[in-house]
């Protein structure tokens, strides 16, 4: 087919401004999946996207569309994100755009995110095609927000198709939008092959299967291709398009087209997101641009609860890192926890994310550091260290300075909760710097805010203060000076490293307090009392004690079942395995979780 | 000469308490009468002139369901098939409500010189709530009229940590049933057992936590002790001489065997279990065993037992984990949980109330 009849686009939005449910119906209305298949967020086919009704993973497929002016047109879809952390999924997904459908809701308007991926799409030089989502929700106001959309964005969007997903309004519309406003791919099919990796994932039978979108020229079965980073070389065995549920062996692809390879690639260090592909006989002069590289923000140490399967738990992350680029790992040990690793984050729902899909997807039981973000020290002696364990924190007689990382936050409200919003802000140790009405009743926040004041709860109380409303965005500003200290947590009078964090020193009291009384809910009463002491340097801020247990006795006869007595005190001794021994302290896994979560 | 316990499980019961969680089956007197002739076969089956038997105990169930004379055949028969010491200890378990003064006289002339009676508490508020069908009159003339029979070994059991249990109703039991000429007391913290009516949410929800459990049993042994009845197990006080002889062959990992339905036996290097089936047993020549080790009396095994009694564990008897045991004897002395005299560890009475977790803690981890 030629060039001028493919379409490539994205969709972006806000969270829950109704994507996905659009690409369900995009599926449907270009049948390529029969309605008896379709099932809601098709495209979201981790459990865990539709438990929690959100896309992680950014997806790509092939439609087939015969638009009103009599013509056939490929599409290919892709999928993207729309929370903060998943940014670079989005951007990712974009290179291999020409178009991106905005979708904002009717009745919500424009938030944090719509700006955000809006912003990322306009830099790559997309076409927007803006559409309002849900108007069949009675609090719909299209016209509102359409002119929103123009006032804010800068966009027109007086004519945006005004659609419903959920019931399948105006779709139509939409297709034919794409195939009017969205430009055709450019790209010679016959230069030298040039094709940007956006995405891979591992398939136990196939190997590794790179998603990628052909810039020039042509691959096809039998090719000897060559991922131009890494230098290794491999024989195409397929390429092809992804249908919605499954790979389809086309045996080639053309420059303009979104497509997936399989080359029997074993080895996940050999392929790199962002590489350029190239033919190995006939190779083109310079890769791609490729992609900027993400930045982990966030720290943690991740450990298997069970020592034993350190093992399983490095090679899970490395699959998962396949599939995720903007996943770091690299081992660590914890006197506490044993052996493990400190794993990079692009934020905290990151986090999250990827310690439920290591669960569940593979089958580990994780205990979690509190996360940390990445400090900048300056020695006495001139030399200059980046912090991303606590552990690791220097001795504050050697600190000359020490910085920490501001985020530029961007909040969207209703007017109402801006006294909510700040006062919230103003505890974050935030900065405020201004604040703009987008109409009547919403506004714009933004603030500086230090990275470690939000990476533990700051979105779920945003939350929880607007009643949901609030919507928010940051970008990295870079370090300032800090009043930093290393506060230590000591059970039975020894440093539990693993508990250890960095803080601003005036919140150093409160948060210790609030984390010795947690340890004491959260840590049974056994033989010996448990002292619990928060420090910072030589200095005991908080404490508390779980007292000992007192009563622990089997006191009754059993006519000389002895077996009975023994099998308990076996049963009891097989209890405490799920227990980490630290000195004569048995500490529970949720102790060292219920320090994640101060606020609940 | 080999020594040996026997002991005779009898499955009856008048009524089964709510608390209970032991193999017993109503009372009808065809299948006693049968239960007695196993019992009987089964004497005979372990038979062995050369073993000189110092202890039997006849336990339940309510033993005293059965008639004096059905106890009285199984003694002849223990006496005819074994070397049965002269000062044989010889109990029987007995609910207050069976003890009659000539029943007590006939039990008392077969040869049975010790009486547990289960009394359980001399509070009738809490006897009505453990579904005993005796009141504490019934259960303080029942002592009396043992007494009277000439019965000069009787211990009573006691039950603590009842809900609603306080400090002056457990005095009272502890002060009323000491002030009686009786030498020994089981003392058990009542404990709710999967399988009985007591598990259920509104008894649960009305027990003694933790504390209040450890209040009263330190209560208890402090009580105990200042009347004469010395703790010499995690659940028995005595006065000086009338510790159980039979029940210390358990804790000390020496013979004894079981007979009848659900009892256990540790004999010969094994220990078994009879299935808790009464026509199984009644029908087979010889009550069929499970094995439930054959190897009993290790490390583990000798030194838990060891150290549920007052005396402990002497290290010189565990000589090959002595390093390890001696690393944890400070911490555990600094709680107060034992007392060490450089050979013998023994648990104190703050020790005992914990002593799963100190025992555990000394031989596992």
């Amino acid at each position: 087919m030629a060039n001028n009849k493919i379409r490539n686009f994205c969709i972006v939005a806000h969270i829950d401004h109704g994507k996905s449910t659009l690409a369900d119906r995009i599926l449907e209305k270009t049948e390529t999946v029969a309605v008896r298949d379709m099932e809601d967020q098709l495209l979201d086919n981790m459990d865990i996207e539709r438990e929690r009704g959100i896309t992680i993973k950014a997806r790509a497929v092939r439609l087939k569309y015969t638009a009103k002016d009599g013509e056939d047109y490929i599409f290919n879809l892709i999928d993207t994100p729309g929370h903060v952390d998943f940014n670079y999924e989005v951007s990712r997904s974009l290179v291999a755009c020409e178009g991106a459908i905005l979708v904002v809701d009717a009745s919500q308007g424009i938030e944090a995110q719509t700006l955000a991926n809006t912003y990322l799409a306009i830099e790559n030089d997309l076409e927007i095609v803006p559409v309002v989502n849900k108007i069949d929700l009675p609090s719909a106001d299209p016209e509102r927000v359409c002119n929103e959309v123009e006032n804010v964005i800068g966009i027109p969007a007086m004519d945006a198709p005004r659609i419903s997903a959920k019931m399948g309004t105006n779709i139509e519309e939409v297709l034919e939008k794409i195939v009017t406003d969205i430009p055709a791919p450019v790209g010679d099919t016959d230069k030298p092959l040039k094709a940007l990796i956006f995405d891979s994932y591992y398939d136990s039978y196939k190997g590794v299967i790179i998603y990628v979108r052909v810039k020039e020229g042509t691959v096809k079965v039998g090719d000897n291709i060559r991922l131009m980073a890494t230098g290794a070389v491999f024989t195409v065995v397929e390429a092809g398009f992804m249908n919605a549920t499954s790979l389809v062996n086309n045996g080639s692809l053309e420059a303009g087209e979104v497509g997936y390879i399989s080359a029997s690639i074993k080895s996940i260090g050999d392929t790199q997101v962002g590489d350029t592909v190239t033919n190995n006989d006939f190779p083109c002069d310079e890769p791609l641009e490729g992609y900027r590289k993400v930045n982990p923000m966030v720290f943690s140490g991740i450990y298997p609860a069970d020592g034993a399967k350190y093992g399983d738990l490095r090679e899970a992350l490395e699959k998962l890192q396949l599939n995720d680029a903007s996943l770091s790992f690299e081992p660590e040990t914890s006197v506490a926890l044993g052996f493990g690793f400190r794993c990079g984050f692009l934020g905290l729902l990151h986090m999250e994310i990827i310690q439920e899909r290591l669960e569940r997807e593979y089958n580990l039981d994780l205990i979690t550091t509190a996360p940390s973000v990445i400090y900048k020290v300056t020695m006495t002696n001139g030399e200059v260290q980046y912090i991303d364990n606590p552990t690791n924190y220097p001795d504050p007689a050697l600190i000359q300075t020490a910085e920490e990382p501001m985020v530029k936050a961007s909040i969207l409200s209703p007017s109402d909760y801006v006294g909510n919003i700040m006062e919230l802000c103003q505890d974050r140790r935030g900065i405020f710097k201004d604040m703009k009405y987008l109409d009547d009743t919403r506004v714009e926040l933004h603030y500086e805010l230090p990275l470690n004041e939000i990476v533990y709860d700051f979105f779920d109380v945003l939350k929880s203060r607007t009643k949901g409303y609030a919507s928010f965005d940051y970008e990295m500003l870079g370090y300032t000076p800090s009043k930093l200290v290393k506060l230590d947590i000591l059970l039975n009078g020894d440093i539990v490293d693993a508990l250890s964090f960095i803080i601003h020193t005036d919140k150093a009291y409160a948060r210790a307090r609030k984390i010795a009384e947690k340890l004491k809910e959260n840590i049974p009463r056994q033989l010996f009392e448990v002292p619990i002491q928060a420090a910072i340097g030589g200095k005991i801020i908080a404490r508390e004690t779980v007292k000992a247990m007192r009563k622990d006795v089997l006191a009754k006869c059993y006519g000389g079942d002895i077996t009975r007595k023994k099998k308990l005190l076996e049963k009891q001794k097989e209890g405490k395995k799920r227990m980490r021994q630290l000195g004569t302290v048995e500490v529970p896994q949720e102790a060292f979780m219920s320090v994640l979560k101060l606020d609940s | 000469m080999n020594t040996l316990g026997i002991y005779i499980h009898v499955p009856f019961c008048g009524k089964k308490c709510s608390y209970c969680d032991f193999y017993s089956v109503c009372y009808n007197k065809m299948q006693a009468d049968c239960y007695c002739e196993a019992v009987l076969r089964n004497i005979r089956h372990y038979a062995d002139k050369n073993t000189l038997v110092d202890t039997v105990y006849f336990g339940g169930g309510t033993p005293t369901l059965l008639t004096a004379e059905q106890i009285t055949a199984f003694i002849d028969e223990i006496r005819k098939c074994f070397n049965l010491s002269e000062d044989a200890e010889i109990t029987i378990e007995a609910n207050p409500n069976t003890l009659k003064p000539e029943k007590l006289y006939n039990l008392r002339k077969s040869g049975i010189n010790r009486l547990s009676i289960g009394v359980q508490s001399m509070n009738n508020d809490e006897l009505k709530f453990l579904g005993r069908t005796h009141t504490s009159e019934r259960a303080g003339k029942a002592v009396n009229d043992a007494i009277d029979a000439g019965f000069e070994n009787i211990s009573c059991d006691l039950m603590i940590a009842l809900p609603n249990q306080s400090a002056d109703s457990l005095a009272y039991s502890i002060n009323t049933l000491t002030d009686m000429q009786i030498q020994h007391i089981s003392a058990y913290i009542l404990k709710i057992e999967e399988n009985t009516p007591f598990n259920c949410k509104k008894i649960l929800d009305i027990m003694p936590d933790d504390d209040k459990t450890a209040d009263l049993y330190l209560q208890m042994t402090d009580m105990l002790n200042k009347k004469g009845f010395l703790q010499y197990e995690v659940s028995n006080f005595s006065k000086a001489g009338f510790e159980s002889r039979h029940n210390c062959r358990y804790w000390k990992c020496l013979d004894y065997i079981g007979i009848g339905t659900s009892a256990h036996s540790c004999y010969k290097g094994k220990r078994f279990a009879v299935e808790p089936d009464l026509q199984a047993f009644i029908n087979s020549p010889v009550q069929p065993v499970v094995i439930t080790d054959d190897s009993p009396c290790g490390f583990e095994e000798f030194a838990m037992l060891r150290l549920r009694l007052a005396e402990g564990l002497n290290l010189n008897d565990v000589e090959l984990h002595r390093k390890s045991i001696e690393k944890k004897i400070p911490p555990l002395i600094k709680a107060g949980y034992i007392k060490y005299n450089g050979e013998n560890i023994s648990l104190t009475e703050k020790g005992f109330v914990m002593s799963n977790s100190v025992i555990e803690y000394i031989i596992f981890s």
